[in-house]
């Protein structure tokens, strides 16, 4: 819960905090390249080689990251958990045919599904999230499916099955909490995985287009200037280090919450 | 001097007192049976003796095994103990035994690894020991895998290897409640003759067990010893109210059966059911041919050993798998097929109580929403308030408490638990009610409450109930008539006190020769029946059961019997007329 709190905080001061910083994000600085964080001038980062303030930019970055931590994984759950439970619970052939698409979608380069992408449509801000939803959604159905598969074995669905329950009420009622576990826990593998996918495309320069920036960007600018200027790469990977800490602790945390027989 | 001396034992964990001020010995080759329902703290007593708590538990007072202390003793010394002296036989042995060595290897572990006997040696004594309990030919089993056997061999397994480096003393912690009946007598046939050289503990909540095969008895209650003292005297003339209890709550064979249910319409009605697996080319027949009718307000009990096809017969008739061929009619509608493709009503009318009440109920879910589920698919018209009142009336009928409503399921005892279950399947006032082993996991008292709930809400209601059971003692205080199983066909079918007073086939006579009875003075548990059940992927010619019986003609061998009126008992059996069971 405490991680959960940290996390609050950090939300709360990347959205308020470039709103009351005297630096926007933009403005370059010359009188100010590379200076070591420092509370006189309102530099609290210090500011990169382009003279911006470093601090306004992690702030940005981390907007950026939880945005698509949290877009990415609501893609990846809602589809991944619905689709993996329908596959898993209603079987046979419809089971078949939806695994069989998942396999192919998995088979396809991911680099090159995300440039098809951005060729299609313009480059978009929205793109980076299904992108990476699209990508993750395919591991959560294949979990929850195996999941799924076991649990429709269990007594409860079965009595509910008898009562006359229909299919679309079973798996949200009896299959989709009881996933909540396994799923949980796959959440907060696949929050780090979106970031880390985020960074990586924005350093192929697929991603956030400057000026805007990320998380992940910010570090691989800070690796040029590593020698230099370490605070670069320091604050915002200190910052994604502790965001990535916060969300494994609060996976634990919430797969006790949502776990009624732990909840005592 | 006693070989195991236990002295004011407690086990703590936190603040949860499981056992406390415990004191018992256990002599040299002396036979001690330690009963106790469910959570009165035998298994953790069990555990304390071999040095097996888990850390968190808080254990006080001493065990001195052979004048040496095991409480706070070093693990090193625990191992050597365990493997040389003290021999433990777990409940399950699917899970005791690793499935990925073969059994004659995890054996041979144990001798090598503490130096008892090395290479060849170590092989012939496994052997020997396999052979010793009654393994079928040792050299092929040496090298099967622990799910390649059945489950009474994988628990003669368990107790070669708690017997392999010969202990001073055998720990057997409910060693049959996983098994059959008959194959119960067998185990419990063994362990009489393992006696012979070590002492035995045995523990159960099954008194029956216990009355043919220990000498003395412990009865603990809640942790704490309530009685103790040789068997016959125990049962004959019990002192304290916690023993009494227990042998009153034991099901007995000679107690009154119910009287016949007043003339009713026919509710439901199989002919001809069979059900079966594809399986690579041949057709494997779980249940074949079977006939039922069933009246409203009579119960009738589906009776077989495991495998015997009890379950996929009822589960067929209910729709939920789907059935080869024949009629289902109920209330002289055929409703044959899945029961998805029943009409509501129906379904509403045919409700099914598991056996584990436990995983029958989902764990997410508060026992409110669980009782009140059936009603949003059967009464949807219903506002908040109406569902509330008819919860609240379906809790009053099963004897629930209403604080337990917000209950998780995990929260609730066993017993508890299956009344919700109950209450969940009553709420709609269904005509049939089926209990798939609906008491087997319950403890004895527990278990008597629900079959007298289940009586009353009958004579109430003229509900008809199918009750399916391993356990002919059971089966004999609930219901009017009963069905004995073999491979899935029909053995025999009779009156539930004809049946009792006067078995017609070899196996129903063999099934109850096997019940325990808790009366040390015939105690019952008989062995009249060697081997196990043939699988449905090879069932013998002729009649199914005919490996088995003592009484099979070489015509039974070759030509299956049908099943025809003998006396008041349908049977299927060539020699049923000439036969005095």
């Amino acid at each position: 819960m405490v991680s959960g709190g940290v996390l609050c905080a950090i939300g709360l001061v990347a959205v308020i905090g470039p709103w009351i910083s005297p630096n926007e994000y933009l403005t370059a600085d010359f009188n100010n390249i590379l200076r070591s964080p420092a509370f006189a001038d309102g530099h609290v980062f210090g500011t990169d080689d382009l003279g911006r303030d470093l601090f306004v930019r992690t702030m940005m970055g981390v907007q950026v990251t939880f945005a698509v931590a949290i877009v990415a994984s609501i893609v990846s759950l809602v589809i991944g958990v619905l689709y993996g439970a329908t596959a898993g619970f209603v079987g046979g052939r419809v089971d078949a045919v939806m695994m069989r698409l998942v396999d192919t979608l998995y088979a396809m380069p991911f680099i090159f599904f995300v440039i098809l992408l951005l060729v299609v449509f313009e480059r978009n801000f929205l793109l980076i999230f299904v992108a990476i939803g699209a990508i993750n959604w395919l591991d959560m159905a294949r979990i929850v499916r195996g999941q799924t598969l076991s649990l429709r074995e269990r007594e409860f669905v079965q009595a509910a099955q008898l009562l006359g329950v229909s299919t679309p009420k079973i798996i949200l009622r009896h299959i989709a909490p009881n996933l909540i576990g396994v799923v949980i826990v796959y959440v907060t593998l696949t929050i780090p995985q979106a970031i880390l996918i985020e960074s990586f495309l924005s350093f192929l320069g697929l991603g956030v287009q400057e000026p805007q920036t990320s998380l992940g960007k910010l570090v691989n600018d800070g690796t040029d200037q590593m020698e230099g200027a370490a605070w670069l790469l320091l604050i915002p990977a200190t910052l994604l280090a502790v965001i990535l800490l916060c969300f494994n602790f609060l996976g634990d945390g919430m797969r006790d919450l949502f776990d009624s027989r732990r909840s005592e | 001097m006693s070989l195991l001396e236990v002295r004011d034992l407690s086990i703590r964990y936190g603040d949860t007192a499981v056992v406390s001020s415990l004191s018992f010995s256990v002599s040299d080759g002396e036979s001690v049976g330690l009963v106790g329902e469910s959570g009165s703290g035998k298994t953790q007593t069990a555990l304390a003796i071999m040095g097996l708590l888990p850390g968190n538990a808080i254990v006080g007072g001493s065990i001195a095994f052979d004048g040496r202390e095991i409480v706070d003793a070093a693990e090193r010394q625990l191992d050597r103990l365990r493997a040389e002296r003290i021999g433990m036989v777990f409940q399950d042995p699917m899970q005791a035994l690793n499935p990925y060595i073969p059994i004659g290897k995890q054996l041979r572990r144990v001798l090598l690894r503490h130096g008892i006997s090395d290479g060849r040696k170590a092989d012939q004594r496994v052997m020997h020991m396999l052979d010793r309990v009654g393994l079928p030919d040792p050299a092929r089993q040496f090298r099967a895998y622990a799910h390649q056997l059945s489950g009474g061999m994988r628990q003669r397994v368990m107790i070669a290897s708690a017997l392999i480096a010969d202990p001073d003393l055998l720990i057997a912690d409910e060693p049959t409640t996983a098994l059959d009946v008959t194959v119960q007598a067998q185990i419990l046939e063994l362990l009489e003759r393992i006696r012979e050289e070590t002492a035995l503990l045995l523990i159960t909540h099954d008194l029956g067990i216990i009355a043919g095969h220990c000498e003395r008895l412990l009865v603990i209650d809640n942790g704490r010893l309530a009685e103790e003292g040789p068997t016959r005297k125990l049962f004959s003339e019990p002192q304290s109210a916690h023993t009494r209890k227990l042998i009153d709550a034991a099901p007995r064979l000679d107690g009154v059966t119910r009287p016949a249910p007043a003339p009713a319409e026919r509710v439901l009605e199989t002919e001809a059911v069979s059900v079966s697996y594809a399986e690579r080319r041949a057709e494997l027949h779980a249940v074949l041919d079977l006939d039922l009718q069933l009246m409203a307000g009579e119960t009738v009990a589906v009776v077989g050993e495991s495998g015997s096809g009890k379950s996929s017969f009822v589960r067929a008739v209910l729709g939920l798998i789907p059935m080869r061929a024949g009629r289902v009619t109920f209330l002289g509608k055929d409703i044959a097929g899945p029961a998805k493709a029943r009409a509501v009503e129906i379904r509403r009318d045919l409700q099914l109580v598991f056996q584990d009440p436990a995983g029958s109920l989902n764990p997410q879910l508060r026992i409110e929403s669980i009782i009140a589920e059936p009603l949003s698919v059967h009464a949807p018209e219903l506002d908040a308030r109406g569902r509330q009142e008819r919860v609240a009336e379906a809790l009053q009928r099963v004897g629930l408490d209403e604080q337990l409503l917000t209950r998780f399921p995990h929260q609730l005892s066993g017993g508890q638990a299956q009344r919700a279950a109950i209450a969940r399947a009553l709420i709609v006032n269904p005509k049939v009610l089926v209990c798939d082993e609906a008491v087997a996991a319950l403890d004895g008292s527990v278990r008597a409450q629900i079959l007298d709930l289940l009586r009353r809400e009958q004579e109430a209601t003229g509900l008809a109930i199918v009750f399916i059971s391993h356990d002919l003692a059971v089966v004999r205080s609930i219901s009017h008539r009963v069905m004995v199983l073999y491979l899935g066909r029909l053995v025999e079918l009779a009156d539930c006190a004809a049946m009792f007073a006067r078995p017609r086939h070899p196996y129903t006579r063999a099934l109850l020769d096997a019940v325990p009875v808790p009366d040390p003075v015939s105690p019952g548990g008989k062995l009249s029946l060697g081997g196990e059940m043939p699988s449905i992927i090879n069932p013998p010619p002729g009649c199914a059961f005919h490996p088995r019986c003592r009484f099979a003609l070489p015509r039974c061998r070759t030509e299956p019997p049908r099943a025809r009126q003998v006396g008041d008992a349908r049977v299927a059996c060539h020699r049923a007329e000439e036969l005095e069971l």
